[in-house]
C-alpha cells in the first residue's frame, strides 16, 4: 500500500476506489474477527455474541479516513504530500528551531528537572514517574556507551542492572553496609562482571555477540532465581535499607532529616530525595560519557563501531577497547541497579527479565544510537507513554509495537540521527548521518 | 619461506621477499593470487602457518597485531576502510591514536599539504567523500602514525586514472623526499611497476617472477598477463 501512497499524484477515481476496496477488505478481515465476535460467560459455558455494528463502524472509519487522506494530504504529488513527509517537515522544523541552541535548551531542561519536584502539580505520582523515567534515561545512557558508541549489540544489559541491585541488597543484608558505601561497590562489581563476560565473548561480532549477551542476561537471572539460600530465589530480598541524607534517615522523630532541618515530617521528602539522587546519577553518566567521547578512548569506541578491521590496522588493541566500553557501560547499570534496590526496598529476579533489556535497547535505538539527547526523548516517550496508555492495558503493547515500527520506518536511524564531532575547528556542528551507510567501511 | 593456510586451503605456498629501507617494493598479481593475504600476514592477522617475518632484525611473526602496528609500520587497508560517520579530522586523529600526541598539529599540516583536498573537507564526514578522497584519507590516516614502513593495499582500486596518478605521485614524493619505505600491493601493474624499485609477481600464492620495476615492465609474460587490455 505504501507504494501507492508515495505515487499518489493524479490517481484516477477508479484506482482510488480499488484502493479503498482493498483497505475495506483488510479492515473487515481484522475488525470483523477481532471486534465482531465476543464470548460471554453464560450459564453452562460460553456464548457467542455478535457485535457487527462495532466492526462495521471500525471498517467505515478506516475507509472514510483513507478517502479523506486521498482527498487532502496525498493529492499533492509524490513525496511532498505523503503523511510521513508532513511529519518529517514538522519534525525538522522543530529540530531546526532548537539547532544552535542546544546549550540553552540543555540548561533549560536541567533547570526544569531541578525545580520539577517543587512545582505545584508535582505530587507523589508525578515524582515517582519522573524517577522511573530518569532511571531509564540513566540506563539508556549507560547502554549507549556499549551499543551507540562502541557498536556492540548487548541484549543482556539488564544483567548488570541486576548485579548492581543485588550487590547492594546482599551487602546490606549480610554486612549491614549503607547505601553510600554500596553505591560505588555495586558499580565496581557490575564493571567486574562486565569484564568477566567480555573476555570470552568479545571475539564475537554482531549477531553472535548479541546472542551470547542475551544468554548471559538469562544466566544471571536464573542464578538469582535458584540460589535460594543466598539470594532468596523467587521470594526476592525485602527490607533493603532506604537511603539516608548523608546519615540522616527519612523517618519520623528526633535526629532525623525533617527534625534536623526544622521541617514537618512528610513521606514526600524521601521521594524528592530519591528524585535528586537519580537525577545526579543520570547527570554523572551523561557527563562522564561526554567527557570520554572527547578522549582517545571514546574516539576509539566510535572508530570500532565504524570499522573494526581499520581499527586493528591502526594498531588499536580492539579487545581492550571493547572491554572498556563493556565495563564502563556495566558500571553505570550497576549504579542504577543499586538505586533501584534502595528505592524499591524489595527486589526479586522478576524485575530483571529480558523485556527490561529490550526496553532499554529500544530506548537507545529509537532515540538514535549514540545520541544522548535522543535517549532522553525516547525515555520520556516510551516510559511516559506506558503511563499515558495505562488505561488501555491490553492494547498497550500493541500500540507500542506499532509506534516503534512507524518511527523506525519514518526515521530509520532513530529520532536524533545527527552526530556531533568530538573535535572541531571553530564551532560544534552536528552532522546528519542519513546519507552514510551504517558501520560500512567504504 | 612464508606459508599460510585458510583452513585446509593453502593461500601462500612459500613466499620469500625482502624490503630494504628507502625502497618501494610492489607485489602484483591477479585476484586471489595471495597479495592481500601476504600483506595481512605481515600485520599478524591471519598468522603465518610457518616461516618468519623479520622487521628491523626482529622476528615479529608472533607479535600481536596491535603491537606490530606500533613499530613504525602503518597500513592503508584494502577497500580503504575509513570511518564513514567520523569527520576527516577525526579519521586522521585515529591514525595517531597509538603514537605520541605531541606533534599532532605538525602531522595534520603535513597530511593537508600532501592532500589539499582533505584540508578543504576536514569537517566533512568520511563517508561523504568521493572514492579518491577516501583513498587519500586512508593514506593520510596511515601517515599520521609517522611510519617508517608504509603498507598500501591496492590504493588504485576503483579510482579514475587521473586520481590514481595523483596518489602514486604522492607515494613517490614521500619516498624520494622523506625516504619512506613503501610496500605496495597492486593490480594496476603498469603504475605500480613504473613507480617501484623492485617488483614481484604472485601467482597462486607463490612468487613467479622478480626484478626491478623496469625489468618486469619489459617482460613479455608480464605484459601479456597484466598489461594487455590496458590497465593504464
Amino acid at each position: 500500500m505504501s507504494s501507492q501512497v508515495s505515487s499518489g499524484a493524479g490517481l484516477s477515481p477508479a484506482m482510488m476506489a480499488k484502493d479503498l476496496l482493498v483497505a475495506g477488505i483488510l479492515a473487515a478481515a481484522i475488525f470483523g474477527t477481532t471486534l465482531g465476535f465476543k464470548t460471554e460467560t453464560a450459564v453452562g459455558g460460553l456464548s457467542l455474541e455478535y457485535k457487527m455494528g462495532l466492526a462495521a463502524s471500525s471498517i467505515a472509519i478506516v475507509v472514510v479516513g483513507r478517502l479523506l487522506l486521498w482527498l487532502t494530504l496525498w493529492r499533492k504529488g509524490p513525496g511532498t504530500g505523503s503523511a510521513s513527509s508532513v511529519a518529517d517537515s514538522v519534525f525538522n522544523g522543530v529540530v531546526s528551531l532548537f539547532e544552535g541552541r542546544t546549550k540553552i535548551l540543555g540548561i533549560a531542561a536541567l533547570l526544569f528537572a531541578l525545580v520539577f519536584p517543587f512545582l505545584p502539580f508535582a505530587d507523589r505520582y508525578w515524582i515517582d514517574l519522573a524517577i522511573l523515567i530518569l532511571t531509564y534515561i540513566m540506563l539508556g545512557w549507560g547502554l549507549n556507551i556499549v551499543v551507540g558508541l562502541a557498536g556492540l549489540l548487548d541484549l543482556g544489559y539488564v544483567a548488570f542492572y541486576a548485579i548492581g541491585a543485588y550487590s547492594y541488597a546482599l551487602l546490606a543484608h549480610y554486612f549491614g553496609f549503607s547505601f553510600w558505601m554500596c553505591l560505588p561497590l555495586a558499580g565496581i562489581l557490575a564493571a567486574f562482571w562486565g569484564i568477566i563476560l567480555g573476555f570470552p565473548v568479545l571475539r564475537l561480532r554482531g549477531d553472535y555477540l548479541a546472542i551470547v549477551t542475551l544468554a548471559f542476561g538469562e544466566i544471571i537471572r536464573v542464578v538469582l532465581l535458584n540460589w535460594y539460600q543466598f539470594t532468596g530465589g523467587p521470594d526476592g530480598l525485602s527490607g533493603i535499607p532506604r537511603p539516608t541524607f548523608f546519615g540522616l534517615p527519612f523517618k519520623r522523630g528526633e535526629g532525623n532529616f525533617a527534625d534536623v532541618f526544622g521541617l514537618d515530617y512528610s513521606s514526600i521528602h524521601r521521594i524528592i530525595f530519591l528524585y535528586f539522587l537519580i537525577l545526579a546519577l543520570a547527570l554523572l553518566t551523561n557527563f562522564v560519557t561526554n567527557r570520554l567521547r572527547r578522549l582517545p578512548i571514546g574516539r576509539a569506541w566510535e572508530a570500532l563501531r565504524e570499522d573494526e578491521i581499520a581499527c586493528r590496522s591502526l594498531g588499536l588493541n580492539t579487545t581492550m577497547v571493547k572491554l572498556s566500553a563493556f565495563a564502563i557501560g556495566a558500571m553505570f547499570a550497576g549504579f542504577a541497579g543499586s538505586f533501584f534496590a534502595t528505592r524499591q526496598g524489595f527486589i526479586s529476579p522478576e524485575s530483571f527479565t529480558f523485556i527490561e533489556s529490550a526496553l532499554i535497547l529500544a530506548i537507545v535505538v529509537l532515540g538514535g544510537m549514540g545520541s544522548q539527547v535522543g535517549v532522553v526523548i525516547a525515555s520520556i516517550a516510551l516510559i511516559g507513554g506506558f503511563e499515558f496508555f495505562r488505561e488501555a492495558e491490553q492494547f498497550r503493547m500493541l500500540i507500542f509495537g506499532l509506534a516503534m515500527v512507524v518511527i523506525m520506518v519514518w526515521k530509520p536511524r532513530g529520532l536524533v540521527s545527527t552526530r556531533i564531532p568530538s573535535i572541531f575547528l571553530k564551532e560544534k556542528k552536528a552532522v546528519s548521518s542519513d546519507m552514510v551507510a551504517q558501520g560500512e567501511g567504504h | 619461506m612464508l606459508k599460510l593456510f585458510y583452513g585446509k586451503i593453502q593461500a601462500l605456498r612459500g613466499v620469500s621477499l625482502d624490503v630494504y629501507e628507502g625502497e618501494i617494493v610492489t607485489l602484483i598479481g591477479a585476484n586471489g593470487a595471495g597479495k592481500s593475504t601476504l600483506m595481512m600476514t605481515i600485520c599478524g592477522d591471519p598468522r603465518a602457518s610457518s616461516g618468519q617475518i623479520i622487521y628491523k632484525g626482529e622476528d615479529i611473526t608472533h607479535v600481536p597485531t596491535h603491537e606490530i602496528m606500533r613499530r613504525d609500520i602503518a597500513q592503508s587497508p584494502e577497500g580503504r576502510r575509513i570511518f564513514p560517520r567520523m569527520t576527516v579530522q577525526e579519521n586522521l586523529l585515529m591514525g595517531a591514536a597509538v603514537t605520541d600526541q605531541t606533534h599532532l598539529e605538525e602531522d595534520f599540516a603535513r597530511v593537508f599539504e600532501l592532500f589539499p583536498r582533505l584540508k578543504e573537507r576536514r569537517e566533512q564526514r568520511g563517508g561523504t567523500l568521493s572514492g579518491g578522497e577516501q583513498q587519500m584519507l586512508a593514506i593520510g590516516r596511515a601517515l599520521m602514525a609517522r611510519p617508517k614502513l608504509l603498507l598500501l593495499d591496492e590504493p588504485s582500486l576503483g579510482l579514475a586514472p587521473l586520481v590514481v596518478k595523483q596518489i602514486f605521485d604522492v607515494i613517490k614524493e614521500l619516498n624520494e623526499k622523506e625516504g619512506l619505505t613503501v610496500f605496495l600491493v597492486e593490480q594496476n601493474a603498469y603504475h605500480a611497476l613504473k613507480l617501484a624499485h623492485k617488483g614481484h609477481v604472485v601467482v597462486n600464492g607463490a612468487i613467479t617472477m622478480s626484478g626491478t620495476g623496469k625489468e618486469l615492465l619489459a617482460k613479455e609474460e608480464v605484459r601479456a598477463a597484466y598489461l594487455e587490455g590496458g590497465a593504464h
